[in-house]
C-alpha cells in the first residue's frame, strides 16, 4: 500500500496562509506552522478523535476495568450490554468491557513496538541503501525479495516458525513491514543526496554520518512519518489478523482478533460479542489512516500544492 | 517488445532465486529441533531421526540447500506431513479456488473503485466526491473478517439470500459457485476498493489540471470524449502500476475470507499447515504463491510499458 492517494485539503488559501503565518511567529520554528496546518485539517482532528478514545482505552484499562478479563463467571454468560456490564459478556460471563480495553492496550502496544522498529531498522536500512551506493544494490535486491511474499502469507509462515506469541507477533509483522518503509526512506535520500547542500558538506569535509543525520535525514523524515502512521493502522489490522487465525497472543490474553474469533460461534446469538471488538477495531484504524492523511497533505508540500 | 518481456523475466531472476533462499532459510530458523516440534514430547529418538531425515535436516546445510534448489528444479518441494501427498500437487490443487476467488474481487475492485474514484474526481468537492471518499475510508477501515461475519449475520442468517460458507467449485454448477463466493469476494475487495478509488480520484485530479485536457476543453470537444479519451485514457497507466500491490493484498486477506467461509483455498491450505506445523507444506505453499505473485508483477510491468509507450525508452 502507497500513500499516495487522495488528498482531502481544501484548495489553498493566501488570506489564510498569511493568516497561518502571523499565528506561527517567524521566529519560531516550522514545527509550530505545521501542528497549526494539522490543528485547522478537518479530517486529522477527525482522526485525533477516533485515535484518542482508543489511547485513552488502552492507557486508562487498568482504572476503567475493575473486573479481571479472563475471570470466568459462568451464570453470567452471554449478558447483553447494560449499565452493569457495559459492552455485555462472552461465553464464559467474561466481562467484554474488560477485555475489549484490555485488548486495545495490546493492539497499542504492538501497533507501537512495529512502529518503533520500523523507525530504527526501516530508517538504518534506507539511509545506507540510498547513501552508499555500493551497498544499494545488495541490499535493495534482498528488500524486493522480502516484499514480494504477500504480507500476511510472510506473518504467517514466520509466526509458524517462531511460535505464537506477542513478541513473535511484533517480531513478524516487523520483517514484513521493516522492507516497505526502508524503501520510502531510501527513496527520499538517493533524491538529496545529489542537492547542491549535500554536495556543499561533502566539499566541507564533513564525514558520512554527519551528513546523513544532519544534512540527508531531518529533510527526509516527512514521508516516513506519514509511512509510520499508516503502518500503525496496517500493523494493528494485521495483528488482529493474526490472532483472529489463532497465531496472536495466546488465549486467555485478550486480543481484538482472538475474542472475534472466539464469539464467532455465537455471533447470531450474541452479536455483541464480534462486533464490539470489530467496531473498536475500525476505530482504530480509521482514526490512524485520517491522521497519516492529515498529515500527508500537510508534510508532504507537493500533493498539497497540486490539489 | 520481446526485448522488454525478456528482460523483466531476467531482472527477476535475483528476487526468485533470494525467495526461494529465504523460504529454505524459514524452517532453519526454528528455535530447537525442528524434529521435536514435530514429534512432540513423547516422540522416541527412533522417531524424531526419522522426521529429520524425511524433512533432509539430518545432512549438512549446504547439502540441504544443493537439495532444496535441486527438489526446486526437479518441480519437488517435499511432502506434506499432515496431508501426506507432495506439497507441489496439493498446493495445485487448492490454487485455483483461491485465484477464482481473487479474480472475482479484482473484478469488484476494478469497477467499483475505478468508478467511484473517477465520480469523485469529475464532482470535486461535492457530496457525491465526499460519500465516495468516505466509503473508501471506510473500506480501507474495516476488517475483511468483521464485513464477513456481518455479511453471514445479515444476507445468510437473517435474509437467507446466500450461504454462510462452503464452497461449490465453479466447474460442478457456476450459478451456485457464484453465490458461494459473492459473500466472500465482496468482503475481501472492499479495502482494494477504498485503496483504489482514492489512488484514482488523486490521479484523474492531476491529469484533469494539465494543459492538454484544457486545450481539448477549449477546441469544443464534448465532455464526455475529453475525460474518457483524454483524461482516463492517462489516468489509468499510473493506475496499472497498482496492480500487482492489488493482487497481493487479495492473496493475503483471502487467508482469513476463507478460514471464516470454509473455503479450501490456499488461504486454509496454509493456516491448517501452519496450526499443525506441517512445515513442508508451510514452505512449498508460501514458495509457489510468492513466485506465482512474482509473475504477476511481470505481467503487471510488461502491460504498463504496452501502454505507456514513454517507459519503453527510458527505463532499464
Amino acid at each position: 500500500m502507497t500513500a499516495s492517494d487522495a488528498t482531502t485539503e481544501e484548495p489553498l488559501d493566501i488570506a489564510e496562509l498569511e493568516e497561518e503565518l502571523e499565528i506561527a511567529d517567524a521566529r519560531q520554528s516550522p514545527w509550530r506552522l505545521t501542528v497549526v496546518r494539522l490543528f485547522r485539517h478537518r479530517l486529522f482532528r477527525w482522526g485525533m478523535f477516533l485515535f484518542g478514545i482508543i489511547i485513552i482505552a488502552g492507557l486508562l484499562a487498568p482504572l476503567l476495568t475493575d473486573a479481571d478479563p479472563n475471570k470466568i463467571t459462568m451464570r453470567a454468560k452471554f449478558l447483553t450490554p447494560s449499565s452493569s456490564h457495559l459492552f455485555g459478556t462472552d461465553n464464559f460471563g467474561r466481562s467484554l468491557w474488560s477485555r475489549v480495553l484490555w485488548g486495545a492496550q495490546l493492539s497499542l502496544i504492538i501497533g507501537a513496538s512495529v512502529v518503533g522498529l520500523n523507525a530504527i531498522f526501516g530508517t538504518l536500512l534506507g539511509a545506507v541503501s540510498g547513501y552508499f551506493r555500493r551497498l544499494d544494490n545488495p541490499l535493495m535486491r534482498m528488500n524486493d525479495a522480502l516484499m514480494a511474499f504477500p504480507a500476511i502469507l510472510l506473518a504467517i509462515a514466520v509466526t509458524a516458525v517462531l511460535g505464537p506469541s506477542t513478541i513473535n507477533v511484533i517480531l513478524a509483522l516487523s520483517i514484513v513491514y521493516i522492507p516497505r518503509t526502508a524503501r520510502i526512506v531510501r527513496a527520499s535520500v538517493i533524491v538529496l543526496r545529489e542537492l547542491e547542500y549535500v554536495q556543499a558538506a561533502i566539499a566541507a569535509g564533513a564525514g558520512h554520518t554527519r551528513i546523513l543525520c544532519r544534512h540527508i535525514m531531518p529533510n527526509a523524515l516527512a514521508p516516513l512519518i506519514v509511512q509510520l502512521s499508516f503502518l500503525f493502522a496496517y500493523a494493528v489490522l494485521a495483528e488482529a489478523t493474526l490472532s483472529f487465525l489463532g497465531l496472536g497472543a495466546v488465549p486467555p490474553t485478550p486480543t481484538w482478533g482472538n475474542i472475534m474469533a472466539e464469539g464467532r460461534q455465537y455471533m447470531v446469538e450474541a452479536p455483541w460479542i464480534i462486533s464490539i471488538p470489530g467496531v473498536a477495531l475500525m476505530i482504530t484504524v480509521m482514526g490512524l489512516n485520517l491522521l497519516g492523511d492529515g498529515l500527508r497533505d500537510v508534510l508532504d508540500p507537493r500533493l498539497r500544492i497540486q490539489q | 517488445m520481446a526485448g522488454i518481456i525478456v528482460r523483466r523475466l531476467l531482472g527477476a531472476l535475483p528476487v526468485l532465486l533470494l525467495v526461494s533462499l529465504i523460504t529454505f532459510g524459514l524452517l532453519r530458523l526454528i528455535p530447537g529441533d525442528p524434529s521435536s516440534v514435530i514429534g512432540g514430547p513423547s516422540a522416541t529418538a527412533e522417531q524424531l531421526a526419522q522426521i529429520r531425515a524425511n524433512l533432509g535436516l539430518d545432512e549438512p546445510l549446504p547439502m540441504q540447500l544443493v537439495h532444496w534448489y535441486e527438489g526446486l528444479l526437479r518441480g519437488d518441494l517435499g511432502r506434506s506431513l499432515l496431508l501426506g501427498q507432495p506439497v507441489v500437487q496439493a498446493t495445485f490443487q487448492r490454487l485455483p479456488v483461491t485465484l477464482g476467488l481473487a479474480f472475482y474481487a479484482l473484478i469488484i475492485t476494478l469497477i467499483a473503485g475505478l468508478a467511484s474514484g473517477i465520480i469523485a474526481a469529475l464532482r470535486q468537492n461535492t457530496w457525491i466526491d465526499q460519500l465516495s471518499m468516505m466509503t473508501a475510508m471506510l473500506g480501507i477501515s474495516v476488517p475483511n473478517f468483521f464485513l464477513g461475519l456481518l455479511g453471514i449475520i445479515f444476507f445468510a442468517v437473517k435474509l437467507g439470500w446466500l450461504p454462510t460458507g462452503g464452497y461449490v467449485p465453479f466447474s460442478q454448477d457456476p450459478w451456485q459457485w457464484f453465490r458461494s463466493v459473492t459473500m466472500p469476494a465482496v468482503s475481501l475487495a472492499m479495502l482494494q476498493m477504498g485503496l483504489l478509488a482514492r489512488i484514482t480520484r488523486s490521479t484523474m485530479l492531476e491529469v484533469l489540471r494539465q494543459d492538454y485536457i484544457r486545450t481539448a476543453r477549449a477546441k469544443g470537444l464534448p465532455g464526455r470524449q475529453v475525460v474518457v479519451k483524454h483524461a482516463l485514457a492517462n489516468a489509468l497507466i499510473p493506475i496499472t502500476t497498482i496492480i500487482g500491490i492489488i493482487v497481493s493484498l487479495l492473496i493475503s486477506g483471502s487467508v482469513v475470507i476463507e478460514l471464516l467461509f470454509s473455503i479450501p483455498g490456499i488461504g486454509q491450505l496454509l493456516t491448517q499447515a501452519v496450526l499443525n506445523r506441517d512445515y513442508p507444506m508451510v514452505q512449498g505453499g508460501l514458495l509457489i504463491t510468492t513466485v506465482f505473485l512474482v509473475l504477476v508483477n511481470i505481467f503487471v510491468d510488461i502491460l504498463y510499458a504496452f501502454l505507456d509507450p514513454r517507459v519503453r525508452y527510458d527505463s532499464k
